[in-house]
C-alpha cells in the first residue's frame, strides 16, 4: 500500500457518517410521542376533575379523532389549520436557531395579512397568476419590515427582542383596528371594523371544491410544504443559514470567525417576519377573504409552541404544525359532538409543550421506554 | 486524616474513565496528581468529593470504608475541593462568600456577619492568607480570589483539600505565593492533592507524585529524584521533547506594523496604551505578561474585533486599522483565539462545520449562497489527517473532542488556510503535553515558511521556547523588549510584575 493510498483510506474512514444513536432517536421521536400521550391523559383527568363523566370523555376523544383525521372534511380542516401554524412556526424556529426569541409572530402575521388584503382588493383586473403572488409577496414584505424593526433595535441598541416584539404586537393590534375603521381599507357602507373583500384573482384556490364546495383546504398548504423545504435548504445548505446557526450556537465564535452579528440579527428577524407575514396572507387570501379585528386568532402565539415541539427543525415544525392543526380541527368537533369546551384543547396543547420542554420528566415517568442513561447526563 | 482510594473503577457507558485506581492521601503531605487532559484526574477527584459514585472500589477514611451521599457527605467527612473555576459571588464580600450556605445566625435567624468576619480573619491569620474579609470579590485579584476558595474549604473544616489545576489562572509571583500557602497547610497537618499537568510545579512542591494515564495509575515518582522527562513520558506514554527545536530565524521584511496603538476596553478604560512594534517575516514575536494587562484587547484590535481609538495597524504595507475581521482573514491573517470554548469552536457543530467556520464563504466551499458539503467534508478529512486531530469522523461534534484536540482543530483551521501572519493567543492553554509539542512544531513550521507570528501567552515557558523576540506588556504598555535567546526568566518576570526594568 503506498502512502497516498493509506491516507485516502484514512480519509474515507473519516467521511463515514456517525450512526444515529439510540439517544438521538429517543430525543427526536420517543419523547414527543410520550409527551402527546401524557398530555391527552392529563386532559382526560382535567375533564374528570371538572365533573365530566367517563362516557362523555370517551366520546370527546372519539370526536377529537374523527374531527381531525376521520373524514375528508376532517383532513381538509386539519390541513387548513396546520398551514399558518407551520408557516409562522418556521419563522420562529429560524429565530431559535439563530438565538433569537421572537414573540412577535402574532403582530407580524397581522401586518402581513393586512398588506395582503390591501393588495388583494386594490388591483382590479389583474390576472390571477400575477395578482395572487403579488398579494403573497406583499404579505411577506410587510411582515419582514415589521419584524426588522425589532431586529434593528436589537442590533443597533441591544434592546432585547422579547420586549420589542411584544411591544410591536400591541402596536399592531391597535394599528389593524385603526386601519379597519377607516377608508380606504374599511368596507364601504359598514360602520364596524371590517375590510373590503379580497378579489377572486388574489384568492388562494380551493383544492378540493370539485369534490365538495364546503371543503376549505386551499393552495396555502402547498405553499407551506414548499416553504418547509425552502427553510431546510436555507438553514442547512446555504452560507446564510450557516451564519444563522453559528450565531445562534455560539455568537462569540461567529463574531471571531468574521460574521457580522448585527446583519445576521436583522436578516433572521426579516425572514422570520416574512414567514409570519405569509401565514397572515395565507389566512386572509385562503380562508377569511377579508380582514377583521384579531383575525390572527392567536396563531402567532400557538406557533411558538409549534416551533418548540418541532425542535427548531423545519420537518419537525411541519409535523408539529400538522399535530396542532389536527388538535384544532378535532377540538371543534369535540365541542360539537361531546359538548366539551374547546378550551380543553388549549390545555392539552400547553401540556404537550411542557413535556417536550422537559424531556427528563418524560424519561423519568416512562423509564421502560428509554435506554438506561449512560454517562451522558452525569458529565 | 488519611484517605485511601482502593481499586476505584468508573465507567461512563463504554468509556472507562478510571480503572482500578489506588491512591493514598496522607496528612502532612502534598500529593501531586499528574495527567493529561482526559486522563481521568477530574473524574477521580469527583468521586473523592462525592459528585460521582465509583462503580467498583472503596474509599477508606482512616482505614474505614466510607460511602458518600453526594458532595455534602464528602464535605461532612472533611474533604474539600478548590475548583479551577472559582465558585464565588462577584458582588459579595469575602466573608459573605465564605459563609454562603452555612451562614452563622443569631436570634430570629439573623445573619451574623460579624461572626463570619471574625472567623474569616482568624483562618486567614492562622495560615498566613492575608485576606480582608470585607473586600468585594470582583475587586480583588485572581490570586486572592483563590485564597477565598481555600478559606471556604477550611471554614468547612476540611482536612483533605483537593486543588484542581490551581496555578492555571495565576501569575508567576502568585504561583510562588500559592506554593507558600499550600506548604503552610501541609505543615498544619492537612492532606493535600495538587492536580496539574505542569511538571516543574509538581517537582517543586509535591512530596509524592502519582501519574494518571488513560484512567490508570501508570507510575509514581519521588520529586527528589524524578525528572521532567521521566514524568512526561509516563504522562504521554512516549518520550516528549520539551525544547522546541528550531533553526535560527531568517527574518525578512515587516508583515505587520503597529504604530501608537491605543485601545479601550468595555468600561472605556485604556487597555492598550500607545503600543508600537513590528512583526517581521519568519520571526516569532512573543508577548509576555500577566493576564489582564491589555493583551486581550491588543489581539482584538489586531484581528479586527475591536476598533482602536488611535494609532495604526498596517499589514504587508496596507493600512488595515479599520478592516473587518473577515477582510483580515481573507488577506491571510490567522487568529487562534485565547478561549477556544468561548470563541474558537462551536461545540454543537460538527468538526467539518467548525473547520470551515471562517472559510465557508470561500470559492472552495460554496457557490453563491449554496454550500458544497461534499467538498467541505472531503477537505476537512484531509486537514484532520494532516494536523493529527484525533477523531473517528468529521461528523463528530466538537464537544466530543478532548481539549487538546479541540485546540488542534482550531490550529488546523487557521494554519491550513493560505496565510502570511499568525496571531495566537494562549495557543496551548489547557492542552496536554503531547498536543503542546505538536502545536508548537506547527507554529515554528509556519515561521520557517516565512510567516510572521505573534504569540500572546501568560506561560513564560511557552513564550521563551518559541519567541525570537519577546515584548512584555504591563498595564497596557510594552515595558520591555528582549532578544529571545538572551532573555532570562528573572528579567522577564520582573518586567511582567511592572518593575520597570526596561531593557
Amino acid at each position: 500500500m503506498t502512502t497516498n493510498e493509506k491516507i485516502d483510506g484514512m480519509t474515507s474512514e473519516l467521511l463515514k457518517r456517525a450512526v444515529v444513536t439510540r439517544f438521538d432517536i429517543e430525543e427526536i421521536v420517543v419523547v414527543p410521542i410520550f409527551a402527546v400521550i401524557i398530555a391527552l391523559f392529563l386532559g382526560a383527568l382535567t375533564m374528570l376533575a371538572t365533573g365530566v363523566d367517563l362516557a362523555t370523555i370517551g366520546r370527546s376523544f372519539a370526536s377529537l379523532l374523527a374531527g381531525s383525521v376521520g373524514s375528508v372534511n376532517a383532513l381538509s380542516e386539519t390541513l387548513t389549520a396546520a398551514a399558518p401554524l407551520t408557516l409562522a412556526g418556521l419563522g420562529i424556529a429560524l429565530g431559535f436557531r439563530a438565538g433569537l426569541f421572537n414573540i412577535g409572530a402574532e403582530g407580524q402575521l397581522l401586518i402581513g395579512g393586512m398588506a395582503a388584503v390591501v393588495v388583494g382588493f386594490a388591483f382590479e383586473g389583474l390576472p390571477f397568476l400575477i395578482h395572487l403572488p403579488l398579494a403573497l409577496i406583499a404579505g411577506m414584505l410587510a411582515g419582514a419590515l415589521w419584524a426588522s424593526i425589532a431586529g434593528w433595535l436589537r442590533a443597533a441598541t441591544g434592546a432585547h427582542e422579547v420586549i420589542t416584539t411584544i411591544m410591536l404586537n400591541l402596536i399592531s393590534f391597535r394599528l389593524v383596528d385603526y386601519l379597519l375603521r377607516n377608508p380606504p381599507i374599511q368596507r364601504p357602507g359598514r360602520s364596524d371594523p371590517i375590510s373590503r373583500s379580497v378579489l377572486e384573482s388574489a384568492e388562494l384556490p380551493k383544492l378540493l371544491d370539485w369534490m365538495d364546495v364546503n371543503l376549505r383546504v386551499h393552495a396555502g398548504i402547498l405553499v407551506t410544504l414548499a416553504v418547509v423545504f425552502f427553510v431546510y435548504w436555507l438553514l442547512f445548505r446555504t452560507t446564510i443559514g450557516f451564519e444563522f446557526r453559528a450565531a445562534g450556537a455560539n455568537p462569540d465564535a461567529a463574531r471571531y470567525a468574521g460574521m457580522r452579528s448585527g446583519l445576521i440579527i436583522v436578516t433572521v428577524m426579516a425572514v422570520a417576519g416574512a414567514l409570519a407575514g405569509l401565514a397572515g396572507a395565507n389566512q386572509v387570501l385562503g380562508v377569511l377573504g377579508r380582514a377583521s379585528p384579531g383575525f390572527s386568532a392567536g396563531i402567532g402565539f400557538d406557533a411558538i409552541a409549534v416551533a418548540l415541539l418541532g425542535r427548531g427543525h423545519p420537518f419537525g415544525v411541519l409535523l408539529a404544525g400538522l399535530l396542532f392543526g389536527a388538535l384544532e380541527a378535532g377540538g371543534r368537533q369535540m365541542q360539537v359532538g361531546a359538548g366539551v369546551s374547546i378550551d380543553l384543547i388549549t390545555i392539552i396543547q400547553a401540556l404537550i409543550v411542557v413535556f417536550i420542554a422537559a424531556p427528563m420528566l418524560v424519561r423519568t415517568l416512562f423509564p421502560w421506554a428509554f435506554e438506561k442513561k449512560s454517562g451522558r447526563e452525569g458529565k | 486524616m488519611e484517605v485511601e482510594l482502593r481499586g476505584i473503577t468508573k465507567r461512563f457507558g463504554a468509556v472507562v474513565a478510571n480503572s482500578d485506581v489506588n491512591l493514598t492521601i496522607r496528612p502532612g503531605e502534598i500529593l501531586g496528581l499528574l495527567g493529561e487532559n482526559g486522563a481521568g484526574k477530574t473524574t477521580l477527584m469527583n468521586i473523592l468529593s462525592g459528585l460521582y459514585r465509583a462503580d467498583e472500589g472503596d474509599i477508606l477514611i482512616d482505614g474505614e470504608t466510607t460511602q458518600f451521599n453526594g458532595p455534602k457527605g464528602a464535605i461532612t467527612a472533611g474533604i474539600g475541593m478548590v475548583h479551577q473555576h472559582f465558585m464565588l459571588v462577584p458582588v459579595f464580600t469575602v466573608a459573605e462568600n465564605v459563609v454562603l450556605g452555612i451562614e452563622p445566625t443569631g436570634a430570629f435567624d439573623r445573619l451574623d456577619i460579624a461572626a463570619a468576619r471574625r472567623q474569616v480573619r482568624s483562618i486567614s491569620a492562622q495560615y498566613g492568607l492575608e485576606v480582608d474579609p470585607d473586600a468585594v470579590i470582583e475587586e480583588i485579584p485572581v490570586g486572592l480570589q483563590q485564597r477565598v476558595e481555600i478559606i471556604k474549604v477550611l471554614f468547612r473544616s476540611a482536612d483533605v483539600i483537593v486543588f484542581d489545576e490551581p496555578t492555571a489562572v495565576l501569575a508567576p509571583q502568585e504561583v510562588t505565593e500559592f506554593f507558600g500557602i499550600i506548604r503552610s497547610l501541609r505543615d498544619a497537618g492537612k492532606a493535600l492533592v495538587f492536580i496539574t499537568h505542569k511538571l516543574h510545579e509538581v517537582l517543586e512542591v509535591a512530596d509524592s507524585i502519582s501519574v494518571l494515564r488513560a484512567g490508570q495509575i501508570v507510575g509514581e515518582g519521588d520529586p527528589k529524584t524524578a525528572t521532567d522527562a521521566e514524568l512526561a513520558e509516563m504522562m504521554v506514554g512516549r518520550p516528549v521533547r520539551f525544547v522546541v527545536e528550531k533553526e535560527h530565524a531568517k527574518v525578512g521584511g515587516p508583515v505587520m506594523e503597529v504604530r501608537g496603538l491605543t485601545v479601550v476596553n468595555e468600561r472605556d478604560e485604556i487597555a492598550v496604551d500607545n503600543v508600537t512594534f513590528d512583526v517581521r517575516e519568519g520571526e516569532v514575536v512573543g508577548i509576555a505578561g500577566v493576564q489582564g494587562n491589555g493583551q486581550t484587547e491588543l489581539v482584538e484590535a489586531l484581528t479586527g474585533l475591536r476598533t482602536p481609538i488611535s494609532g495604526t495597524v498596517s499589514y504587508r504595507g496596507d493600512d488595515v486599522t479599520r478592516a473587518s475581521a473577515r477582510q483580515r482573514h481573507r488577506r491571510g491573517i490567522a487568529h487562534i483565539p485565547e478561549d477556544r470554548q468561548r470563541s474558537g469552536v462551536i461545540g454543537t457543530f460538527n468538526i467539518a462545520e467548525n473547520m470551515v467556520l471562517d472559510t465557508y464563504y470561500d470559492d472552495r466551499y460554496s457557490s453563491g449562497v449554496s454550500l458544497r458539503w461534499p467538498d467541505i467534508y472531503e477537505s476537512t478529512a484531509k486537514i484532520v489527517n494532516d494536523f493529527d486531530v484525533r477523531t473517528s469522523s468529521v461528523f463528530s461534534l466538537a464537544n466530543h473532542l478532548s481539549g487538546g484536540n479541540q485546540q488542534k482543530l482550531v490550529v488546523a483551521r487557521e494554519l491550513s488556510r493560505d496565510i502570511k501572519m499568525i496571531i495566537a493567543s494562549q495557543p496551548t492553554r489547557g492542552v496536554d503535553v503531547g498536543s503542546i509539542e505538536y502545536i508548537h512544531q506547527q507554529i515554528i513550521k509556519s515561521r520557517d515558511d516565512g510567516d510572521g507570528v505573534l504569540i500572546v501567552s501568560t506561560e513564560l515557558d511557552e513564550i521563551m521556547g518559541l519567541s525570537d523576540r519577546i515584548l512584555v506588556m504591563y498595564r497596557g504598555r510594552v515595558v520591555a523588549e528582549f532578544e529571545g535567546h538572551k532573555a532570562s526568566v528573572q528579567d522577564i518576570g520582573l518586567a511582567m510584575a511592572g518593575a520597570g526594568a526596561a531593557a
